[in-house]
């Protein structure tokens, strides 16, 4: 069952100049237990995109268009109120930035207690205890005694632990996690994503996880959407997006990725030029200016997401490669 | 080879009060006897699992935290400690770029007004050729020069780390810790940066200290690669002869964990069994004694010794006998 589709939604950002488009008719979908990972260019309106679901967007920057439909109810259409009663205990939310979430103020125990009682209206006993084992939970080492700790106690990772203990608190149907391990070491990245799959598994929990590091998402999602410019420009089962990255941008995503068989010491390969700023975007296919494919149709109109042939759930955003494999 | 910085049992505790009513005064180890010399011209990385210390190194070896023991010469001179007078005019070639670039970027200030802030403050520039410095400041690390008008908070959190490279950058240091600088951004712009810090290094000779945890990147640009556990080094070797051949215990585990970017690959690695120790109360012996699979009965009471096992490869562990061997037969 579908548990979140999100369907033409379009994200602007007010300048002093006028409206700035940044993302652009975005079409995603996640099913009941099901992880996506999410993928795409610094910049490219990832946390905005789900920050919108949330009804956390800063200041000036607004959801324009499109539908964010969740068990029923359009997100983008609820009350401040409303949506504060999702938050947490419908979706959980990691945030990208753990020292601007964490209050600098308050014991980072205290902070995951008050959640608890907020959304599940626990006592406050309880929820100390519990906090203290939801440390326990994501490896903290000595959780009792790091309960009583201010954030800027912490290592960086370990705030970071703090922040997903959090998004886990409320027992949430869906957990967004913002680039949730970029601090984090192997081991406590191959335990943290140990412990995301088995909630999905146990308690039917679906998953998004916008993260850069194609080698971790390839063994924690089931599905992958690749971003550019505020545009979804594939969408396909993991295996299929690295067995056979079919957009341009995949590709040379894929391409710039460092293994530890490869050489070393060598210059890697990146891709030139910079994407599109927001409300800057070039007509047409927004990667076209960079892209090794590049035909005179490309900048003529916004390509759509197709499904290749033979395989219905592999979708891209180019005609010139979708030709290619017809 | 010169040493560019030579640093010698270099420590830092952290007193904290624990309790509910911070009754109870506790020490937190974050870093033991931390020796090595970083050689002028290399990247040197640092890796090891969350809250080993590897920030506390950072910051202790540029005294931005004061050491509360141990050396760090630099240009002839003890710099661990020295208040924050002496220490300005060698700011300038000692740099650092924060794990958390959003704690040290004025939130009122305009990015633009960022870069130049160090050029003015060291003088590197004539006043009318600043805003050419900030555009091409900008431009290498893949960013428009229109984002100097932008404030911090209007930028998304890979575009932030980058505006933090850039000002490290800015100053034109002979030094920069890198701490985990280049996490929070696709692989693309990664390998942009990442070319960019070798161009850099090629030319001017400068020398990296690379904390990170992505050891296909690590290896990727690494000379020298240093495994801290629980505030200690527990080895240290040439880039090459560690992916080849890790010989710490610990170094095995954390090479096995590395995630392939292939959905297929086995998910049931090696884990590290046991709790992760904390450093307010740090096992005796070898501080891996608790998880370590090869540990025996000395592993508990004594502290390994720092051996060189093999050419410029150090190595802490009772179970490495000898150059290059190793007694993985275990307990005996
Ligand atoms: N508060 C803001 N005001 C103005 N522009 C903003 C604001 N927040 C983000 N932006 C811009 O919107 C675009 C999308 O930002 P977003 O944070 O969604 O990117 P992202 O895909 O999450 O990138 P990253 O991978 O670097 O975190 C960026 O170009 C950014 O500069
Ligand atoms: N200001 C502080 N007060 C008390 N303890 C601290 C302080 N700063 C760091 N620590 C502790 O020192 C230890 C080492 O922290 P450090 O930040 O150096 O780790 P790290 O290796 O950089 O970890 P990460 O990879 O998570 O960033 C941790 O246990 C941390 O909690
Ligand atoms: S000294 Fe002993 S416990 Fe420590 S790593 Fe070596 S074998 Fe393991
Ligand atoms: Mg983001
Ligand atoms: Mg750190």
């Amino acid at each position: 069952m579908t548990l979140l589709e999100i369907k033409g939604l379009t994200i602007d950002i007010a300048r002093d100049s006028g409206p700035a488009r940044v993302v652009d008719g975005i079409d995603l979908s996640v099913t009941e237990g099901e992880s996506l990972g999410i993928v795409g260019e610094s910049g490219c309106g990832k946390s905005l995109t789900m920050m919108s679901l949330v009804g956390l967007l800063p200041n000036r920057i607004r959801a324009t268009g499109g539908k964010a439909l969740f068990g029923g109810r359009d997100l983008l259409k609820l009350s401040a109120k409303e949506l504060r009663k999702v938050r947490g205990s419908e979706i959980g939310f990691i945030f990208q930035d753990p020292m601007t979430s964490l209050n600098p103020v308050i014991r980072v125990g205290d902070q995951i207690a008050e959640a608890l009682v907020y959304q599940k209206g626990m006592t406050k006993a309880a929820a100390k205890a519990q906090a203290v084992e939801l440390l326990a939970l994501v490896g903290i080492p000595a959780p009792e005694e790091r309960a009583n700790a201010w954030p800027h106690e912490l290592s960086g990772g370990m705030r970071q632990r703090v922040m997903i203990a959090m998004g886990l608190a409320g027992n949430p149907k869906m957990l967004i996690a913002d680039e949730p391990t970029t601090a984090l070491d192997v081991t406590i990245q191959a335990q943290i994503v140990d412990l995301v799959r088995e909630l999905k598994d146990r308690l039917k929990m679906s998953v998004v996880w916008i993260t850069h590091d194609l080698a971790l998402i390839a063994g924690l999602a089931d599905r992958i959407a690749v971003l550019y410019a505020g545009t979804v420009v594939e969408d396909a089962p993991v295996e299929a997006i690295f067995d056979r990255p079919t957009h341009p941008y995949t590709r040379a995503l894929l391409g710039s990725l460092p293994t530890l068989a490869g050489a070393a010491m060598e210059r890697l390969p990146s891709i030139p030029g910079t994407p599109p700023e927001p409300g800057r975007r070039p007509p047409g296919c927004p990667f076209a200016p960079r892209c090794g494919f590049v035909q005179p149709s490309c900048s003529q109109s916004v390509p759509k997401l197709q499904a290749m042939p033979g395989d219905r759930r592999h979708k891209v955003a180019c005609p010139v490669v979708l030709e290619g494999v017809a | 080879m010169t040493a560019l910085l030579e640093i010698r049992g270099l420590a830092k505790r952290y007193d904290i009060r624990l309790g509910a009513f911070g009754e109870k005064q506790a020490v937190v180890r974050a870093l033991d006897d931390f020796t090595a010399d970083i050689i002028e011209g290399e990247t040197l990385s640092l890796v090891g699992e969350s809250g080993c210390g590897k920030s506390t190194t950072g910051f202790a070896i540029l005294n931005l935290q004061r050491p509360s023991a141990g050396s760090v010469r630099y240009k002839g001179q003890d710099i661990a400690g020295l208040d924050e007078d002496a220490m300005r005019p060698l700011r300038r070639d000692l740099q650092i770029v924060f794990q958390d670039p959003y704690s040290t970027l004025n939130p009122r200030m305009t990015i633009g007004e960022a870069l130049a802030e160090p050029i003015r403050f060291h003088g590197l520039a004539p006043k009318a050729e600043i805003p050419a410095r900030v555009t091409r400041l900008l431009e290498d690390v893949g960013m428009t020069p229109r984002f100097a008008n932008r404030y911090p908070h209007e930028l998304s959190g890979g575009q932030r780390q980058r505006v933090a490279i850039a000002r490290a950058l800015a100053c034109q240091p002979r030094f920069i810790v890198c701490d985990e600088a280049i996490s929070a951004l696709d692989v693309s712009v990664q390998a942009q940066i990442l070319n960019l810090l070798l161009d850099l290094q090629q030319k001017y000779g400068l020398t990296y200290l690379f904390i990170a945890h992505d050891l296909a990147v690590v290896r990727h640009i690494s000379d020298r690669v240093g495994v801290m556990y629980l505030g200690r080094l527990a080895e240290l070797a040439p880039s090459s002869a560690l992916f080849a051949e890790p010989l710490h215990p610990y170094t095995r585990a954390l090479l096995s964990a590395v995630p392939e970017p292939n959905p297929r690959a086995p998910r049931n690695r090696q884990r590290l069994v046991g709790e992760v120790p904390s450093p307010l109360n740090p096992p005796t012996g070898c501080r891996f004694h608790p998880r370590c699979p090869l540990a025996r009965d000395i592993c508990k009471t004594s502290v390994p010794d720092w051996r060189e096992v093999g050419p410029s490869h150090h190595v802490a562990c009772h179970a490495v006998t000898g150059p290059g061997r190793t007694n993985w037969e275990g307990p005996a």
